[in-house]
């Protein structure tokens, strides 16, 4: 594994914002947790970071590239086209040296390059191969995603690398193969590698492209226009090759008698990690959070104390990043914050909000009530569709997060963003009403 | 101070100096009225606690008689230093001195008294309004505040030149880590003092139940020879803001010396507890280091204040300071009160609202409060804008209007020197004792007879008082009797 005591490994901090202050026999303490990681590489950095690895252990990443190549794909002809084009620019992104594939997806899954159920190698050679290769991409064929996740699995695991990462493409809904056949692929490669998600054109399910991008950690995005995958695949390529620690948990160490009410990541999207905690010995867990590159996330952590007399304080949680290791133990990676809880009868003190507990709060009802919204007005119910996106242009009017009230501002005529007073548009473009469903959980940080 | 309606403090008119019958509002003669109060005069009269009205001046040879009073209630004239046959602390003779400032070197025949403390103090809390001193009371000895020529200060010289005498300037650790107390001591075994099951982590909290352990700082006690000092974080704060120094030593010439400093961290502002501990060990620093150059303990009370300003205001400029509360956070504040024994003298100086009382060991006379709060309240009596019951009602009435900090716009470091003519225990205390025995009689009330004998107990009490009364801030509490006893061998 790598060695994480080397100086340009990035280094994570942590910084915790939180109203420490409870009134007497107040139990809920909530803290923003930000964690950073820096110094590392920079993003699409075309350097190998051979210090991390001793020698012969090879290159640190493996990326495969799912792209759907059902039936679909030729309505319109340019979708395939444009698809072969965004596919052959991230593969000109990779770094030499990096490992990859590049799988065909319909009902099932074929190997498109290198085939043997090897990785080829990066380097002007193989790229060279992977595109020629592409060119036999041909539509024909049904959508089972499960099959492209657990090929992209097997492939990546027969590399000896320290980040896996997948890249997904589809353009259709998952219809030859149950539901539940999905999840459980999901549930198999979930904490083996990551992966981003993309929906092309209009045809696919919202909730299925973004449960794989949650469940595996990566993003979810919506490609309405064809033409714009190339940029889009060269972003995430690019992003992709910025990682540079895998695998890396958020470790909530808990005092006796206390509950944890939620975990979840609110900066840079809205991703709730509560249900996926691993425990960690006694009164402790790790949430994951995938990979990392120079980035910085934001996380929102909720415990619930027994109060305590006033003038107490106790620590409420300690938050830490490690990285679990195969053999169970985890390799701490140094950075903590404590959440604490001070019991007080200053009333000023306690009941004050910290600003970016209410933020994130009003990031994640935002949410919430586009994706309610959204929800209401397709099943037909006019009047909870317009209260809830009401709410939302509210929110999104008042925390400064432009994008989503620009995406809401397609679905419904704001009368008057600050009271939420908004009417549905008769009628919505199916790509506006699709964007704003993926994108609902994008949040903005607090204006510093 | 006096708590006494102000026109009966005054026995003559100050604008034209008719007598004055108790109870007149307004002069017989020309009509002042008596209830306005006039300027307060920038210096503070060297005031002796004497005796009551009633009562002589006790035993000692050594102290002149306190002039009679003029009338039933009026109090004593004050004994100054200059009232007595000077000697210098080695009990030699002294070269004849003047005061030098703006003092008439005696006391006046009849008794135009500064309001002292023998006036019974004052009617139930939370009245007690600080009176400032009325402007017919002369015989100020020693002004307060700065430019003061000290070297010509009288009663008290120190001849000799300082011998490098080996006295450690911290005393010897005396720590007292009571078993009883509520806080234990961060040298106990590591484990948790509230689950009792967990060991305690580095940051202090146990990792079990994750309860903050009790920090050095949440009770403190400390001898020092004569003077004993305890601090309490209290029932209702999280962290203990107060600061307390204690120490005894010895002049140059040998006589002994006490001395206690008290601060109280401003909650408000940024890093309180840190301000405190600053001001608190610069102080009694700077004191020892004067005391021992022989200079009047007087100037090296102001001396220590403004020293202890100085290392509040530089916290300010500390990284820690902007890096705990980024922009609109107040800099780091607290208030100080120190008290001096020394050869018979006993000196205080405060700024802010933490106060020192004079107690004295024959129960039967009064007690007295020695400093004035620089608060809302006492500026508002003082300035005779409200009564005291109006101004301790209104909900500024505790806001202080003197600290140190860099943000204090002007530092004015009160100082009062006494001649007590008998023993007694002065107590230094922060509001969070006197708010639970805010008049001199109450504090006197709670304060055990054998204080002088054991200082350390009867801070215990004090403290204690506090607590059971609601502990609603934190309570800290020096006793330094009165007067130095003799060193002890081996502590100097």
């Amino acid at each position: 594994m790598a060695n994480f005591s080397k100086s340009d490994v990035p280094q994570f901090s942590v910084d915790v914002y939180q109203n420490e202050y409870l009134p007497e026999g107040g139990h809920e303490v909530n803290a923003i947790v930000t964690v950073t990681a820096t110094g590392g590489g920079t993003v699409g950095s075309a350097v190998t970071a051979p210090h991390l690895y001793s020698a012969g252990q090879g290159p640190s990443a493996a990326v495969a590239i799912m792209v759907d190549c059902s039936g679909s794909m030729d309505y319109p002809p340019e979708k395939m086209r444009n698809a072969r084009d965004a596919t052959a620019a991230a593969i000109d992104t990779l770094r030499d040296g990096v490992h990859f594939a590049v799988i065909g997806g319909t009902h099932v899954a074929k190997e498109v390059y290198p085939g043997g159920g090897r990785l080829a190698v990066a380097d002007a050679a193989t790229r060279g191969q992977a595109k020629q290769a592409l060119r036999r991409l041909g539509a024909g064929g049904g959508t089972a995603i499960g099959t492209w996740l657990r090929l992209a699995d097997r492939l990546l695991s027969s590399a000896d690398v320290s980040i896996r990462h997948g890249i997904l493409l589809t353009d259709g809904r998952n219809e030859h193969e149950s539901p539940q056949a999905l999840k459980a692929a999901l549930d198999d490669c979930a904490g083996r590698f990551t992966c981003d998600a993309r929906g092309v054109g209009t045809d696919w399910e919202v909730k299925e492209v973004t449960g794989i991008a949650s469940a595996l950690l990566g993003t979810a995005d919506i490609v309405a226009d064809p033409a714009a995958l190339t940029t889009d695949f060269t972003q995430m390529m690019e992003t992709a090759m910025g990682k540079e620690v895998a695998d890396v948990a958020l470790r909530l160490w808990t005092p006796v008698g206390t509950t944890v009410r939620f975990v979840k990541q609110v900066a840079p999207s809205v991703e709730d990690l509560t249900e996926r905690r691993t425990g960690a010995g006694p009164r402790a867990g790790d949430y994951p959070t995938g990979s990392w590159g120079d980035e910085s996330r934001d996380y929102h952590v909720c415990v619930q104390v027994p109060p305590a007399g006033l003038g107490q304080e106790m620590l409420a949680a300690r938050v830490s990043l490690v990285v679990p290791q195969p053999d169970g133990t985890a390799q701490n990676l140094g950075a903590q914050g404590l959440v604490r809880a001070v019991w007080t009868d200053d009333m000023a003190a306690s009941t004050s909000i910290n600003p970016q507990v209410a933020h994130y709060t009003g990031q994640a009802e935002l949410a919430r009530a586009i994706q309610q919204g959204l929800d209401l007005r397709k099943a037909g119910d006019i009047d909870g569709a317009t209260a809830k996106l009401g709410r939302a242009v509210q929110l999104a009017g008042a925390s400064g997060n432009a994008d989503t009230a620009k995406l809401l501002a397609k679905v419904v005529d704001v009368v008057d963003a600050a009271t939420g007073t908004v009417r549905l548009k008769a009628k919505v473009a199916e790509a506006d009403e699709m964007t704003l469903e993926t994108r609902s959980t994008k949040t903005v940080r607090v204006k510093k | 101070m006096s708590q006494m309606p102000q026109q009966a403090t005054v026995s003559q008119c100050p604008s034209c100096a008719e007598p004055l019958e108790s109870g007149d509002r307004f002069c017989g003669a020309c009509g002042y009225d008596l209830s306005a109060v006039p300027a307060p005069q920038p210096d503070r009269p060297t005031i002796a606690m004497s005796g009551s009205a009633l009562q002589p001046p006790a035993g000692s040879a050594a102290w002149p008689h306190a002039a009679e009073p003029g009338s039933h209630d009026t109090p004593p004239a004050v004994h100054l230093p200059t009232d007595l046959p000077g000697t210098d602390s080695g009990g030699g003779g002294l070269p004849a001195q003047p005061p030098a400032v703006p003092a008439p070197p005696t006391v006046p025949p009849t008794p135009p008294a500064p309001p002292v403390p023998s006036a019974p103090p004052a009617p139930p809390a939370p009245s007690a309004p600080p009176v400032p001193p009325v402007p017919p009371a002369p015989p100020t000895a020693w002004a307060s505040g700065a430019g003061r020529p000290v070297t010509a200060a009288p009663g008290v010289r120190f001849d000799r030149s300082p011998e490098p005498e080996e006295f450690p300037l911290q005393a010897p650790d005396p720590r007292v880590v009571t078993e009883t107390a509520d806080g234990g001591s961060a040298e106990e075994p590591k484990v948790c003092v509230a689950c009792r099951a967990g060991r305690v982590d580095t940051d202090g909290y146990c990792e079990n139940c994750g309860h903050a352990q009790p920090r050095e700082r949440d009770h403190m006690e400390q001898e020092s020879g004569p003077v004993a000092a305890v601090s309490d974080r209290g029932l209702r704060h999280h962290r203990n803001e107060d600061a307390f120094a204690v120490g005894h030593t010895a002049l140059p010439d040998g006589s002994p010396v006490s001395l206690a400093i008290v601060c109280d961290g401003v909650s408000s502002a940024t890093r309180p507890d840190d301000a405190s501990q600053a001001a608190a060990r610069t102080a009694s620093e700077s004191l020892r280091a004067a005391l021992d150059r022989g200079t009047h303990p007087q100037q090296a009370m102001h001396d220590a204040i403004v020293a202890a300003s100085r290392a509040v205001d530089s916290l300010a400029a500390e990284p820690a300071t902007a890096r705990e509360h980024a922009p609109h956070q107040n800099a780091p504040a607290c208030t100080i009160v120190g008290a001096v024994v020394a050869s018979g003298l006993l000196v205080v100086g405060w700024v802010g609202d933490s106060r020192a009382y004079w107690v004295p060991a024959d129960r039967g006379a009064p007690a007295a409060r020695l400093t004035e709060d620089d608060s809302w309240a006492a500026q508002m009596v003082a300035a005779g804008l409200m009564n005291a019951a109006e101004a301790y009602a209104d909900e500024r009435a505790h806001a202080i209007t003197g600290w140190l900090g860099a943000d204090a716009y002007e530092l004015e470091p009160h100082t009062a020197s006494f001649k007590p003519d008998r023993p007694g225990v002065v107590l230094v205390c922060t509001d969070g004792l006197w708010n639970y025995a805010e008049t001199a009689e109450q504090m006197a009330g709670v304060l055990p007879p054998d204080a002088d004998a054991r200082p350390l107990h009867s801070a215990q009490v004090l403290v204690g008082h506090a607590l059971d009364g609601g502990g609603h801030d934190n309570v800290t509490v020096a006793v330094v009797p009165f007067p130095a006893p003799a060193q002890g061998a081996g502590s100097a």
